[in-house]
Protein backbone atom coordinates (compact mmCIF):
# COMPACT_ATOMS: atom_id res chain seq x y z
CA UNK A 1 0.00 0.00 0.00
CA UNK A 2 1.22 3.48 -0.87
CA UNK A 3 0.38 6.75 0.83
CA UNK A 4 -1.25 9.64 -1.02
CA UNK A 5 1.18 12.57 -0.94
CA UNK A 6 -1.10 14.93 -2.82
CA UNK A 7 -4.28 14.85 -4.84
CA UNK A 8 -5.20 18.20 -6.34
CA UNK A 9 -7.67 19.43 -8.92
CA UNK A 10 -5.73 20.81 -11.90
CA UNK A 11 -8.75 21.58 -14.06
CA UNK A 12 -12.44 20.99 -14.14
CA UNK A 13 -12.77 17.27 -13.32
CA UNK A 14 -9.02 16.66 -13.71
CA UNK A 15 -6.79 15.68 -10.79
CA UNK A 16 -3.09 15.12 -10.19
CA UNK A 17 -2.41 12.45 -7.58
CA UNK A 18 0.99 11.58 -6.18
CA UNK A 19 1.59 8.38 -4.23
CA UNK A 20 4.64 7.47 -2.18
CA UNK A 21 7.15 4.76 -3.03
CA UNK A 22 9.93 3.85 -5.41
CA UNK A 23 8.82 2.69 -8.84
CA UNK A 24 10.77 1.66 -11.89
CA UNK A 25 8.48 3.35 -14.37
CA UNK A 26 9.07 3.43 -18.10
CA UNK A 27 7.62 6.00 -20.48
CA UNK A 28 3.99 5.34 -21.36
CA UNK A 29 3.33 2.66 -18.77
CA UNK A 30 0.30 2.61 -16.47
CA UNK A 31 -0.64 1.38 -13.01
CA UNK A 32 -3.79 -0.27 -11.70
CA UNK A 33 -5.05 2.03 -8.95
CA UNK A 34 -7.39 1.05 -6.15
CA UNK A 35 -8.37 3.02 -3.07
CA UNK A 36 -11.30 0.93 -1.95
CA UNK A 37 -11.85 -2.61 -0.74
CA UNK A 38 -14.25 -4.70 -2.77
CA UNK A 39 -16.41 -2.33 -4.79
CA UNK A 40 -16.14 -1.31 -7.52
CA UNK A 41 -14.76 -4.71 -8.44
CA UNK A 42 -12.14 -3.55 -10.91
CA UNK A 43 -9.04 -1.50 -10.23
CA UNK A 44 -8.51 1.45 -12.55
CA UNK A 45 -5.77 1.54 -15.18
CA UNK A 46 -4.26 5.04 -15.07
CA UNK A 47 -1.28 6.36 -17.08
CA UNK A 48 1.84 7.38 -15.24
CA UNK A 49 2.23 11.17 -15.37
CA UNK A 50 5.56 11.35 -13.57
CA UNK A 51 7.88 9.33 -11.42
CA UNK A 52 10.70 10.51 -9.19
CA UNK A 53 12.60 9.60 -6.03
CA UNK A 54 9.63 10.62 -3.90
CA UNK A 55 6.84 8.74 -5.60
CA UNK A 56 4.70 8.26 -8.67
CA UNK A 57 2.01 10.56 -9.98
CA UNK A 58 -1.09 10.21 -12.07
CA UNK A 59 -3.08 12.79 -14.00
CA UNK A 60 -6.65 11.56 -14.32
CA UNK A 61 -10.09 12.67 -15.34
CA UNK A 62 -13.16 11.86 -13.27
CA UNK A 63 -15.34 9.76 -15.56
CA UNK A 64 -17.09 7.29 -13.28
CA UNK A 65 -17.35 5.56 -9.96
CA UNK A 66 -13.69 4.61 -9.61
CA UNK A 67 -12.17 7.96 -10.53
CA UNK A 68 -14.76 9.68 -8.32
CA UNK A 69 -13.42 7.68 -5.39
CA UNK A 70 -9.85 8.52 -6.35
CA UNK A 71 -10.75 12.21 -6.47
CA UNK A 72 -11.88 12.09 -2.82
CA UNK A 73 -8.48 10.91 -1.55
CA UNK A 74 -6.61 13.21 0.82
CA UNK A 75 -2.90 13.34 1.64
CA UNK A 76 -2.15 10.56 4.11
CA UNK A 77 -4.81 8.22 2.74
CA UNK A 78 -3.67 4.84 1.46
CA UNK A 79 -3.86 3.73 -2.14
CA UNK A 80 -2.96 0.44 -3.79
CA UNK A 81 -0.65 1.09 -6.74
CA UNK A 82 -0.16 -2.08 -8.81
CA UNK A 83 2.44 -1.95 -11.52
CA UNK A 84 3.93 -0.24 -13.45
CA UNK A 85 2.49 -2.40 -16.21
CA UNK A 86 2.63 -2.56 -19.97
CA UNK A 87 4.95 -1.78 -22.84
CA UNK A 88 5.32 1.97 -23.15
CA UNK A 89 6.96 4.36 -25.58
CA UNK A 90 10.39 3.34 -26.88
CA UNK A 91 13.65 5.07 -26.06
CA UNK A 92 14.65 6.61 -29.38
CA UNK A 93 17.33 8.89 -30.79
CA UNK A 94 16.14 11.69 -33.03
CA UNK A 95 13.75 14.61 -33.21
CA UNK A 96 10.55 13.72 -31.39
CA UNK A 97 7.01 15.11 -31.36
CA UNK A 98 4.55 14.04 -28.67
CA UNK A 99 0.90 14.58 -29.55
CA UNK A 100 -1.78 14.35 -26.87
CA UNK A 101 -5.50 14.93 -26.83
CA UNK A 102 -7.58 15.49 -23.70
CA UNK A 103 -6.63 13.23 -20.81
CA UNK A 104 -4.36 11.48 -23.33
CA UNK A 105 -1.76 14.12 -22.49
CA UNK A 106 -1.17 12.31 -19.18
CA UNK A 107 1.66 9.92 -20.19
CA UNK A 108 3.41 12.55 -22.30
CA UNK A 109 4.89 14.54 -19.40
CA UNK A 110 7.14 11.75 -18.17
CA UNK A 111 7.81 10.66 -21.75
CA UNK A 112 8.95 14.18 -22.71
CA UNK A 113 11.03 14.47 -19.57
CA UNK A 114 12.80 11.17 -20.19
CA UNK A 115 13.35 11.70 -23.92
CA UNK A 116 14.78 15.17 -23.21
CA UNK A 117 17.06 13.74 -20.55
CA UNK A 118 18.30 11.24 -23.14
CA UNK A 119 19.34 14.20 -25.32
CA UNK A 120 16.54 14.28 -27.90
CA UNK A 121 14.88 17.46 -29.17
CA UNK A 122 11.24 17.10 -28.04
CA UNK A 123 8.22 19.16 -29.12
CA UNK A 124 4.84 18.77 -27.44
CA UNK A 125 1.46 19.21 -29.13
CA UNK A 126 -1.44 19.15 -26.69
CA UNK A 127 -5.08 19.46 -27.67
CA UNK A 128 -7.91 20.21 -25.25
CA UNK A 129 -11.63 20.83 -25.58
CA UNK A 130 -12.07 23.61 -23.00
CA UNK A 131 -8.96 24.36 -20.97
CA UNK A 132 -5.26 23.54 -21.02
CA UNK A 133 -3.93 21.32 -18.26
CA UNK A 134 -0.62 21.93 -16.48
CA UNK A 135 0.69 24.13 -19.29
CA UNK A 136 3.70 25.42 -17.32
CA UNK A 137 4.70 21.93 -16.28
CA UNK A 138 4.57 20.64 -19.85
CA UNK A 139 6.46 23.71 -21.10
CA UNK A 140 9.31 22.89 -18.73
CA UNK A 141 9.96 19.43 -20.18
CA UNK A 142 10.04 20.20 -23.91
CA UNK A 143 11.64 22.45 -26.48
CA UNK A 144 8.43 23.81 -27.92
CA UNK A 145 4.89 23.49 -26.65
CA UNK A 146 1.89 23.95 -28.92
CA UNK A 147 -1.51 24.03 -27.24
CA UNK A 148 -4.76 23.88 -29.14
CA UNK A 149 -8.03 24.51 -27.34
CA UNK A 150 -11.27 23.66 -29.10
CA UNK A 151 -9.69 22.81 -32.46
CA UNK A 152 -7.75 19.89 -33.91
CA UNK A 153 -4.22 19.48 -32.57
CA UNK A 154 -3.46 17.29 -35.57
CA UNK A 155 -3.76 20.44 -37.75
CA UNK A 156 -0.82 22.00 -35.91
CA UNK A 157 1.86 19.42 -36.60
CA UNK A 158 3.96 18.81 -39.68
CA UNK A 159 5.02 15.15 -39.35
CA UNK A 160 7.85 15.58 -41.86
CA UNK A 161 9.68 17.70 -39.28
CA UNK A 162 10.20 14.68 -37.00
CA UNK A 163 11.93 11.34 -36.84
CA UNK A 164 9.51 9.97 -34.25
CA UNK A 165 5.99 10.89 -33.26
CA UNK A 166 4.30 9.43 -30.20
CA UNK A 167 0.65 9.97 -29.46
CA UNK A 168 -2.05 9.30 -26.91
CA UNK A 169 -5.62 10.50 -27.08
CA UNK A 170 -8.99 9.84 -28.67
CA UNK A 171 -8.95 7.05 -31.26
CA UNK A 172 -10.12 9.41 -34.00
CA UNK A 173 -7.29 11.86 -33.24
CA UNK A 174 -4.70 9.11 -33.47
CA UNK A 175 -6.30 7.80 -36.67
CA UNK A 176 -6.14 11.27 -38.25
CA UNK A 177 -2.52 11.60 -37.17
CA UNK A 178 -1.70 8.17 -38.59
CA UNK A 179 -3.18 9.24 -41.93
CA UNK A 180 -1.17 12.45 -41.84
CA UNK A 181 2.08 10.67 -41.02
CA UNK A 182 1.57 8.30 -43.96
CA UNK A 183 4.16 8.92 -46.64
CA UNK A 184 6.62 10.74 -44.36
CA UNK A 185 9.77 9.26 -42.86
CA UNK A 186 8.46 9.76 -39.32
CA UNK A 187 7.75 6.69 -37.23
CA UNK A 188 4.52 6.86 -35.29
CA UNK A 189 3.81 5.14 -31.98
CA UNK A 190 0.28 5.15 -30.57
CA UNK A 191 -0.91 4.48 -27.03
CA UNK A 192 -4.15 2.52 -27.19
CA UNK A 193 -6.91 2.50 -24.61
CA UNK A 194 -9.42 -0.22 -23.81
CA UNK A 195 -11.52 -1.43 -20.91
CA UNK A 196 -9.31 -3.66 -18.78
CA UNK A 197 -9.92 -6.43 -16.27
CA UNK A 198 -6.74 -7.88 -14.84
CA UNK A 199 -4.24 -5.37 -16.25
CA UNK A 200 -1.54 -8.02 -16.57
CA UNK A 201 -2.40 -9.92 -19.74
CA UNK A 202 -4.41 -12.83 -18.38
CA UNK A 203 -8.10 -12.11 -18.97
CA UNK A 204 -8.05 -10.95 -22.62
CA UNK A 205 -10.86 -8.42 -22.27
CA UNK A 206 -8.66 -5.60 -23.65
CA UNK A 207 -7.64 -7.37 -26.87
CA UNK A 208 -7.10 -5.11 -29.83
CA UNK A 209 -6.80 -6.12 -33.45
CA UNK A 210 -3.39 -5.65 -35.02
CA UNK A 211 -1.74 -6.74 -38.24
CA UNK A 212 -0.07 -9.43 -36.13
CA UNK A 213 -3.35 -10.77 -34.73
CA UNK A 214 -4.99 -9.93 -31.41
CA UNK A 215 -2.73 -8.14 -28.94
CA UNK A 216 -3.34 -7.33 -25.29
CA UNK A 217 -3.51 -3.58 -24.73
CA UNK A 218 -2.42 -4.05 -21.10
CA UNK A 219 0.56 -6.34 -21.66
CA UNK A 220 1.67 -6.13 -25.30
CA UNK A 221 0.73 -2.44 -25.33
CA UNK A 222 -0.59 0.07 -24.50
CA UNK A 223 1.93 1.43 -27.02
CA UNK A 224 2.02 -0.05 -30.50
CA UNK A 225 3.58 0.98 -33.79
CA UNK A 226 0.84 2.81 -35.65
CA UNK A 227 1.07 0.48 -38.65
CA UNK A 228 0.17 -2.45 -36.38
CA UNK A 229 -3.19 -0.96 -35.41
CA UNK A 230 -4.02 1.54 -38.17
CA UNK A 231 -2.66 -0.37 -41.16
CA UNK A 232 0.13 0.99 -43.33
CA UNK A 233 1.60 4.26 -42.14
CA UNK B 1 -0.54 -26.60 5.50
CA UNK B 2 -1.98 -30.13 5.83
CA UNK B 3 -5.08 -28.64 7.46
CA UNK B 4 -6.05 -27.55 3.97
CA UNK B 5 -4.87 -30.61 2.03
CA UNK B 6 -7.74 -32.34 0.24
CA UNK B 7 -8.30 -35.24 -2.09
CA UNK B 8 -10.52 -34.57 -5.08
CA UNK B 9 -11.44 -37.70 -7.03
CA UNK B 10 -8.04 -39.17 -6.27
CA UNK B 11 -6.11 -36.02 -7.09
CA UNK B 12 -4.20 -34.55 -4.14
CA UNK B 13 -4.48 -30.80 -3.61
CA UNK B 14 -2.15 -29.15 -1.07
CA UNK B 15 -4.95 -26.66 -0.50
CA UNK B 16 -8.44 -26.45 -1.99
CA UNK B 17 -7.96 -23.15 -3.80
CA UNK B 18 -7.92 -23.17 -7.61
CA UNK B 19 -7.83 -20.26 -10.02
CA UNK B 20 -10.92 -20.30 -12.22
CA UNK B 21 -10.69 -20.71 -15.95
CA UNK B 22 -10.50 -17.53 -17.98
CA UNK B 23 -9.29 -15.28 -15.20
CA UNK B 24 -5.73 -16.53 -14.88
CA UNK B 25 -4.49 -17.26 -18.42
CA UNK B 26 -2.13 -20.21 -18.12
CA UNK B 27 -0.56 -18.76 -14.99
CA UNK B 28 2.51 -17.11 -16.49
CA UNK B 29 1.42 -13.48 -16.07
CA UNK B 30 0.51 -13.94 -12.43
CA UNK B 31 3.63 -15.97 -11.68
CA UNK B 32 5.54 -12.74 -12.35
CA UNK B 33 3.57 -11.15 -9.49
CA UNK B 34 3.45 -13.89 -6.86
CA UNK B 35 4.60 -17.52 -6.54
CA UNK B 36 1.61 -19.35 -8.00
CA UNK B 37 2.87 -22.66 -6.64
CA UNK B 38 1.28 -21.58 -3.36
CA UNK B 39 -2.08 -22.26 -5.03
CA UNK B 40 -3.82 -25.61 -4.93
CA UNK B 41 -4.26 -25.57 -8.67
CA UNK B 42 -5.06 -23.56 -11.74
CA UNK B 43 -7.72 -24.12 -14.36
CA UNK B 44 -6.43 -23.04 -17.74
CA UNK B 45 -7.97 -20.45 -20.00
CA UNK B 46 -10.77 -22.27 -21.84
CA UNK B 47 -9.31 -24.09 -24.81
CA UNK B 48 -11.01 -25.09 -28.03
CA UNK B 49 -9.79 -27.44 -30.74
CA UNK B 50 -8.72 -24.57 -32.94
CA UNK B 51 -7.42 -21.13 -31.94
CA UNK B 52 -10.13 -18.48 -31.59
CA UNK B 53 -9.78 -14.71 -31.81
CA UNK B 54 -12.81 -14.13 -29.59
CA UNK B 55 -15.66 -11.65 -29.73
CA UNK B 56 -15.75 -8.20 -31.28
CA UNK B 57 -16.73 -5.08 -29.41
CA UNK B 58 -16.76 -4.40 -25.70
CA UNK B 59 -15.69 -7.45 -23.70
CA UNK B 60 -16.02 -6.29 -20.10
CA UNK B 61 -18.58 -4.20 -18.25
CA UNK B 62 -18.65 -3.42 -14.57
CA UNK B 63 -21.88 -3.94 -12.66
CA UNK B 64 -22.83 -3.42 -9.00
CA UNK B 65 -20.53 -5.93 -7.24
CA UNK B 66 -19.71 -7.76 -10.41
CA UNK B 67 -18.52 -7.77 -13.97
CA UNK B 68 -19.94 -9.05 -17.20
CA UNK B 69 -17.62 -10.50 -19.80
CA UNK B 70 -17.92 -11.48 -23.40
CA UNK B 71 -14.42 -12.59 -24.36
CA UNK B 72 -15.73 -15.32 -26.63
CA UNK B 73 -13.14 -17.94 -25.70
CA UNK B 74 -10.17 -16.21 -27.30
CA UNK B 75 -7.49 -18.88 -26.96
CA UNK B 76 -4.49 -20.37 -28.77
CA UNK B 77 -6.22 -23.69 -29.40
CA UNK B 78 -5.33 -27.04 -27.84
CA UNK B 79 -2.24 -27.42 -30.00
CA UNK B 80 -0.99 -23.92 -29.21
CA UNK B 81 -1.41 -24.57 -25.49
CA UNK B 82 0.39 -27.92 -25.66
CA UNK B 83 3.20 -26.36 -27.64
CA UNK B 84 3.69 -23.24 -25.54
CA UNK B 85 2.41 -23.77 -22.01
CA UNK B 86 1.60 -27.34 -21.00
CA UNK B 87 5.12 -28.45 -20.04
CA UNK B 88 5.60 -25.29 -18.02
CA UNK B 89 2.36 -25.76 -16.09
CA UNK B 90 3.22 -29.42 -15.48
CA UNK B 91 6.60 -28.37 -14.06
CA UNK B 92 4.83 -26.45 -11.28
CA UNK B 93 3.90 -27.91 -7.93
CA UNK B 94 0.14 -27.48 -8.30
CA UNK B 95 -2.80 -29.31 -9.80
CA UNK B 96 -2.95 -28.71 -13.54
CA UNK B 97 -6.57 -28.47 -14.65
CA UNK B 98 -7.08 -28.05 -18.37
CA UNK B 99 -10.38 -26.46 -19.35
CA UNK B 100 -11.84 -27.50 -22.71
CA UNK B 101 -14.84 -26.10 -24.56
CA UNK B 102 -16.41 -26.87 -27.91
CA UNK B 103 -18.99 -25.59 -30.32
CA UNK B 104 -19.92 -29.00 -31.70
CA UNK B 105 -19.60 -32.57 -30.50
CA UNK B 106 -16.83 -33.13 -33.07
CA UNK B 107 -14.86 -30.20 -31.62
CA UNK B 108 -15.07 -31.64 -28.12
CA UNK B 109 -14.07 -35.11 -29.27
CA UNK B 110 -11.04 -34.01 -31.26
CA UNK B 111 -9.82 -31.63 -28.53
CA UNK B 112 -10.13 -34.29 -25.83
CA UNK B 113 -8.50 -36.96 -28.02
CA UNK B 114 -5.56 -34.67 -28.66
CA UNK B 115 -5.17 -34.07 -24.90
CA UNK B 116 -5.32 -37.82 -24.21
CA UNK B 117 -1.73 -38.00 -25.41
CA UNK B 118 -0.59 -35.38 -22.90
CA UNK B 119 0.04 -35.27 -19.19
CA UNK B 120 -2.39 -33.24 -17.08
CA UNK B 121 -4.19 -33.75 -13.76
CA UNK B 122 -7.83 -32.98 -14.50
CA UNK B 123 -9.74 -32.16 -17.65
CA UNK B 124 -12.48 -29.62 -16.89
CA UNK B 125 -15.19 -29.84 -19.54
CA UNK B 126 -16.84 -26.50 -20.21
CA UNK B 127 -20.35 -27.27 -21.42
CA UNK B 128 -21.49 -23.63 -21.38
CA UNK B 129 -20.79 -23.16 -25.08
CA UNK B 130 -23.40 -22.73 -27.81
CA UNK B 131 -23.84 -25.82 -29.98
CA UNK B 132 -23.58 -24.32 -33.46
CA UNK B 133 -24.96 -27.48 -35.02
CA UNK B 134 -28.16 -27.27 -32.96
CA UNK B 135 -29.30 -23.71 -33.32
CA UNK B 136 -26.78 -22.25 -30.90
CA UNK B 137 -28.40 -23.77 -27.80
CA UNK B 138 -25.90 -23.88 -24.95
CA UNK B 139 -24.78 -27.50 -24.28
CA UNK B 140 -25.21 -26.90 -20.57
CA UNK B 141 -28.88 -25.86 -20.52
CA UNK B 142 -30.80 -29.05 -21.28
CA UNK B 143 -30.03 -32.13 -19.21
CA UNK B 144 -30.29 -34.44 -22.23
CA UNK B 145 -27.80 -32.47 -24.28
CA UNK B 146 -25.35 -32.20 -21.38
CA UNK B 147 -25.67 -35.92 -20.66
CA UNK B 148 -24.90 -36.71 -24.30
CA UNK B 149 -21.70 -34.63 -24.27
CA UNK B 150 -20.51 -36.15 -21.01
CA UNK B 151 -21.34 -39.70 -22.20
CA UNK B 152 -19.40 -39.17 -25.42
CA UNK B 153 -16.41 -37.52 -23.78
CA UNK B 154 -16.30 -40.00 -20.90
CA UNK B 155 -16.09 -42.72 -23.51
CA UNK B 156 -12.86 -41.35 -24.94
CA UNK B 157 -11.27 -39.22 -22.19
CA UNK B 158 -8.29 -40.85 -20.45
CA UNK B 159 -8.02 -38.11 -17.85
CA UNK B 160 -9.94 -37.36 -14.70
CA UNK B 161 -13.07 -35.62 -15.98
CA UNK B 162 -14.75 -32.74 -14.18
CA UNK B 163 -17.80 -31.19 -15.81
CA UNK B 164 -18.24 -27.44 -15.31
CA UNK B 165 -21.92 -26.55 -15.11
CA UNK B 166 -23.68 -23.46 -16.30
CA UNK B 167 -26.04 -21.79 -13.80
CA UNK B 168 -28.28 -21.26 -16.80
CA UNK B 169 -29.13 -24.97 -16.75
CA UNK B 170 -32.87 -25.59 -16.80
CA UNK B 171 -32.49 -27.83 -13.74
CA UNK B 172 -28.97 -27.80 -12.36
CA UNK B 173 -29.51 -30.63 -9.87
CA UNK B 174 -30.90 -33.02 -12.50
CA UNK B 175 -28.17 -31.98 -14.90
CA UNK B 176 -25.46 -32.62 -12.28
CA UNK B 177 -26.92 -36.03 -11.51
CA UNK B 178 -26.93 -36.86 -15.21
CA UNK B 179 -23.25 -35.89 -15.47
CA UNK B 180 -22.47 -38.15 -12.52
CA UNK B 181 -24.47 -40.99 -14.04
CA UNK B 182 -22.52 -40.63 -17.29
CA UNK B 183 -19.23 -41.05 -15.45
CA UNK B 184 -17.97 -37.59 -14.52
CA UNK B 185 -15.31 -37.81 -11.77
CA UNK B 186 -16.43 -34.49 -10.36
CA UNK B 187 -18.56 -31.43 -10.95
CA UNK B 188 -17.53 -27.78 -10.93
CA UNK B 189 -20.09 -25.00 -10.67
CA UNK B 190 -21.01 -22.34 -11.48
CA UNK B 191 -19.96 -20.68 -14.69
CA UNK B 192 -21.21 -17.13 -15.36
CA UNK B 193 -24.86 -16.12 -15.36
CA UNK B 194 -26.31 -14.94 -18.66
CA UNK B 195 -26.86 -11.21 -18.21
CA UNK B 196 -27.33 -7.97 -20.09
CA UNK B 197 -26.47 -4.29 -20.12
CA UNK B 198 -27.93 -1.63 -22.39
CA UNK B 199 -26.21 1.55 -23.53
CA UNK B 200 -29.07 4.03 -23.16
CA UNK B 201 -27.33 6.67 -25.28
CA UNK B 202 -26.89 4.32 -28.21
CA UNK B 203 -30.17 2.51 -27.42
CA UNK B 204 -28.53 -0.85 -27.97
CA UNK B 205 -26.93 -3.63 -25.94
CA UNK B 206 -23.45 -2.92 -24.59
CA UNK B 207 -22.20 -6.25 -25.91
CA UNK B 208 -22.22 -7.16 -29.59
CA UNK B 209 -23.69 -10.55 -28.68
CA UNK B 210 -26.49 -8.91 -26.72
CA UNK B 211 -25.92 -10.98 -23.61
CA UNK B 212 -22.77 -11.66 -21.59
CA UNK B 213 -21.67 -13.62 -18.53
CA UNK B 214 -22.03 -12.10 -15.06
CA UNK B 215 -19.51 -12.99 -12.37
CA UNK B 216 -18.22 -11.58 -9.10
CA UNK B 217 -19.65 -11.07 -5.60
CA UNK B 218 -23.06 -10.22 -7.09
CA UNK B 219 -23.66 -13.89 -7.97
CA UNK B 220 -22.21 -15.43 -4.82
CA UNK B 221 -25.41 -16.16 -2.90
CA UNK B 222 -27.01 -17.83 -5.91
CA UNK B 223 -23.87 -19.79 -6.72
CA UNK B 224 -23.64 -20.91 -3.10
CA UNK B 225 -27.23 -22.15 -3.18
CA UNK B 226 -26.55 -24.11 -6.37
CA UNK B 227 -23.34 -25.61 -4.94
CA UNK B 228 -25.30 -26.60 -1.83
CA UNK B 229 -28.04 -28.26 -3.87
CA UNK B 230 -25.70 -30.10 -6.21
CA UNK B 231 -23.24 -31.18 -3.50
CA UNK B 232 -26.05 -32.80 -1.58
CA UNK B 233 -27.46 -34.52 -4.67
CA UNK B 234 -24.32 -36.20 -6.07
CA UNK B 235 -21.67 -38.51 -4.61
CA UNK B 236 -18.78 -37.22 -6.75
CA UNK B 237 -16.77 -34.28 -5.36
CA UNK B 238 -17.68 -30.71 -6.24
CA UNK B 239 -15.58 -27.66 -7.03
CA UNK B 240 -17.55 -24.60 -5.97
CA UNK B 241 -17.18 -21.18 -7.51
CA UNK B 242 -19.10 -18.01 -8.14
CA UNK B 243 -18.16 -14.69 -6.63
CA UNK B 244 -15.81 -15.92 -3.90
CA UNK B 245 -13.76 -12.93 -2.83
CA UNK B 246 -12.98 -13.52 0.86
CA UNK B 247 -11.85 -16.48 2.97
CA UNK B 248 -15.24 -16.38 4.67
CA UNK B 249 -16.89 -16.91 1.29
CA UNK B 250 -14.58 -19.87 0.69
CA UNK B 251 -15.51 -21.44 4.04
CA UNK B 252 -19.19 -20.99 3.17
CA UNK B 253 -18.71 -22.92 -0.08
CA UNK B 254 -16.89 -25.70 1.79
CA UNK B 255 -19.69 -25.87 4.37
CA UNK B 256 -22.17 -25.99 1.49
CA UNK B 257 -20.42 -29.10 0.25
CA UNK B 258 -17.56 -28.09 -2.06
CA UNK B 259 -14.30 -30.03 -1.77
CA UNK B 260 -12.35 -27.45 -3.78
CA UNK B 261 -13.19 -23.81 -4.42
CA UNK B 262 -12.24 -21.66 -7.38
CA UNK B 263 -11.38 -17.95 -7.39
CA UNK B 264 -12.10 -15.93 -10.51
CA UNK B 265 -13.16 -12.31 -10.60
CA UNK B 266 -11.66 -11.57 -7.17
CA UNK B 267 -8.20 -11.86 -8.71
CA UNK B 268 -8.97 -8.63 -10.55
CA UNK B 269 -9.46 -6.87 -7.20
CA UNK B 270 -6.00 -7.92 -6.06
CA UNK B 271 -3.74 -10.24 -8.05
CA UNK B 272 -2.81 -12.42 -5.07
CA UNK B 273 -6.27 -12.38 -3.47
CA UNK B 274 -6.22 -16.21 -3.57
CA UNK B 275 -3.23 -16.23 -1.20
CA UNK B 276 -5.15 -14.05 1.27
CA UNK B 277 -8.01 -16.53 1.04
CA UNK B 278 -5.72 -19.52 1.63
CA UNK B 279 -4.16 -17.78 4.65
CA UNK B 280 -7.61 -16.93 6.03
CA UNK B 281 -8.86 -20.50 5.63
CA UNK B 282 -5.75 -21.83 7.33
CA UNK B 283 -6.21 -19.40 10.23
CA UNK B 284 -9.88 -20.29 10.54
CA UNK B 285 -9.02 -23.99 10.82
CA UNK B 286 -6.37 -23.31 13.45
CA UNK B 287 -8.61 -21.09 15.54
CA UNK B 288 -11.45 -23.60 15.40
CA UNK B 289 -9.27 -26.66 16.03
CA UNK B 290 -10.11 -28.14 12.67
CA UNK B 291 -7.41 -30.70 11.82
CA UNK B 292 -8.49 -30.84 8.21
CA UNK B 293 -10.86 -28.67 6.21
CA UNK B 294 -12.80 -31.77 5.13
CA UNK B 295 -14.26 -31.90 8.67
CA UNK B 296 -16.52 -28.98 7.81
CA UNK B 297 -17.30 -30.01 4.24
CA UNK B 298 -21.02 -30.21 3.63
CA UNK B 299 -21.94 -29.71 7.27
CA UNK B 300 -24.69 -27.29 6.32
Amino acid sequence: MATVLKNEAVGSGFYLLKASGMYDAKMGQFCMLRAWDAYPVLSRPISIFDCDGEGISFLYKVVGQGTELLAQLKPGDTIDVQGPYGNGFPAVTGKVALVGGGIGVAPLYYTAKMLKAQGNPVDLYLGFTDEALLQQEYEAVCDELTVNIGGYITDDINPADYDYIMTCGPHIMMQVLADKVKGTAAQLYVSMENRMGCGVGACLVCSCKTTGGNKKVCKDGPVFKAEEVFGNV
Amino acid sequence: MCRLAVDFAGVAFKNPVVMASGTFGFGREYNDLFPIEKLGGISSKGLTLHARSGNEGIRIWETPSGIMNSVGLENPGVEGFIHRDLDWVNSLDLVNIVNVGGHSMEDYIQAVERLNAEQLDILELNISCPNVKQGGMNFGVKTDMAAEVVRTIRGICKHKLVVKLSPNAENIVDLAKACEAEGADGISLVNTFLAMAIDIKKRQPVFNNGYAGLSGPAIKPIALRMVHQVSHAVQVPVMGLGGISTWQDAIEFIMAGATVIQIGTATFMKPDKALDIIAGMERYCEENSIANISEIRGIV
